[in-house]
């Protein structure tokens, strides 16, 4: 039940007559020598770890430990309330969660990294917005994470999910790939509209630098979570309505690892450029050393 | 492990804010904290890299010592464990390092006392996502993740020890993963670490401890 490319896990999905999230379980039955059971458990235990960390700080801020973020999930919540909000149900609610994970990651709470901590609001961010607007059930949310978990392993195997290898395009960029595919299966798509709408999101976001401030996972970090999430919906609904990339997921795989390759050092995690070095930044961080 | 498991991908399940400088953290000392017999009394840390340049944003000196006095990398005690520490009377410091260009960026050498006087050095590096290595015991060269289930056996540098270690555990039906031997020069104190898949049975420390060559014998299991 291997797969080294999107192009074998399509040919298995085909072959198996098979969504993707069912092709990645069992892979992990296999590979693990685990039941079906005991993987969907685990998934299951990982989605109410999400659950809380997306709501929490909706009623009780937290501010984070470098005293960067803290309070924007709750200030979208009752903008929200307000009725004054901009965006459409199913996006308002994703960047609401997306941004609250961060602010529960930045202090310390506990979150599921998806898949690294500073990308981890991205994925239940968007999925836990499409289960309140769609009544979906929690078992159907945790197929989808075993969809948005192939396309992760995908990005792990063949390219990278380290802002420090890869920029901020490796680390949200593929959070948003992830949470792109597992919502196009969850809206009923086939295996190709979720690679679509996966390789869609890894071109729309191409070449973004990571550049926290203070070095921390906080700021602009939250910011792209919620952007991640705003990607990945528009990635999903272009799937959905049938329209198909030039470009494959995997051959978007290899330019992002490339592109992220040719980023320099100083925007690749290290807090030496971009955002990092903004007057406002510097000033706000106090100093370096 | 040998394959990258969806829950690498959708996990690991941690506190904050950071894979390699808060998850990873805990996890070294956790490791760390299964090598020295309990209570422990003091700990110091020394820290490198960018450890030692952002430790206090990342909460990489909390997620520390809430390893060492065992909580996984999930536990939400992590968050205050000054205060936690402070209740059970353990000692800690925490001291940045600018030498050592050579190691990796994210090392953490870890000295504990236990109650009993008895000192346990480990140097453990943060790899990304969460996942380590220990590449130094009690200042010997050695690797292994704990990601397997793990013996450690501290004895003399002599013909036959090896032998007996592999017996005893044949004889519990172990089944050996991965079995190295480390030593700090010939006849002096060697470290033999072995991993397997499954957890070790009852009395396999009692086993090898048995043995007049056999100094020490740790457990670690995930």
């Amino acid at each position: 039940m291997e797969f080294n490319s999107a192009k074998e896990l399509l040919e298995l999905c085909r072959k198996e007559y098979c969504p993707i999230s069912e092709i990645m379980r069992r892979r992990e039955c296999a590979l693990g020598e685990r039941t079906r059971d005991v993987v969907d458990h685990q998934m299951a235990q990982a989605l109410e770890i999400m659950r809380n960390s997306a709501s929490q700080p909706l009623k009780n801020p937290v501010r984070s430990m470098g005293g960067l973020i803290g309070g924007e999930a709750k200030k979208l919540y009752r903008h929200a309330a307000k009725g004054k909000a901009i965006c459409g149900e199913v996006l308002l609610r994703a960047i609401t969660y997306a941004v609250a994970v961060l602010e529960v990651n930045a202090s310390m709470g506990l979150i599921v990294a998806a898949p690294t901590a500073g990308s981890a609001g991205v994925v239940p961010g968007l999925l836990l917005a499409l289960q309140d607007c769609y009544k979906i059930s929690d078992d159907r949310l945790v197929d989808s994470l075993f969809n948005a978990g192939a396309i992760g392993y995908l990005a792990m195997r063949n390219a990278t999910v380290a802002g420090a290898v890869g920029g901020c395009q490796a680390e949200i960029g593929v959070a948003a790939a992830m949470a792109a595919s597992a919502t196009v299966e969850l809206m009923n798509g086939t295996p190709e509209q979720c690679l679509d709408a996966a390789s869609t999101v890894l071109m729309n976001m191409l070449g973004l630098v990571c550049d926290p401030v203070g070095g921390l996972v906080e700021y602009p970090c939250q910011n792209r979570n919620a952007a991640g999430a705003a990607n990945a919906l528009l990635a999903a609904e272009f799937a959905l309505s049938g329209i198909s990339q030039l470009i494959p997921f995997d051959e978007m795989l290899d330019t992002m690892y490339a592109v992220g390759r040719r980023i320099p050092l100083e925007l690749r995690e290290t807090a030496l450029g971009g955002c990092a070095v903004t007057p406002s930044a510097c000033e706000r961080c106090g100093g370096c050393g | 492990m040998s394959y990258i498991s969806v829950f690498d991908v959708l996990g690991p399940d941690m506190i904050g804010p950071s894979s390699s400088h808060t998850a990873g953290a805990a996890v070294i000392a956790f490791l760390a904290h299964k090598m020295i017999a309990p209570p422990l009394e003091k700990v110091e840390f020394t820290l490198y890299g960018s450890f030692s340049k952002t430790y206090r944003g990342h909460g990489t000196d909390r997620a520390l010592l809430g390893g060492i006095m065992g909580f996984g990398a999930d536990d939400a005690r992590i968050r205050n464990s000054f205060q936690i520490a402070a209740e059970r009377g353990l000692a800690y410091s925490f001291a940045p390092c600018d030498t050592g260009d050579d190691i990796h960026p994210n090392t953490v050498d870890i000295r504990m006392e236990n109650a009993m006087g008895r000192v346990v050095t480990v140097r453990g590096e943060s790899l990304g996502g969460g996942k380590v290595r220990i590449s130094r015991i009690n200042g010997v060269s050695v690797d292994f993740t704990g990601d397997y289930s793990t013996v450690i056996v501290v004895q003399q540098d002599k013909p036959g020890v090896v032998a007996y270690i592999t017996k005893v555990l044949s004889d519990s039906n172990v089944n050996i993963a991965f079995m190295r031997l480390f030593r700090e020069a010939k006849g002096h104190t060697a470290y033999t670490i072995v991993e397997s898949d499954g957890r070790f049975p009852e009395g396999i420390a009692e086993s090898l401890r048995t043995n007049p060559n056999v100094h020490d014998v740790m457990i670690v299991e995930p």
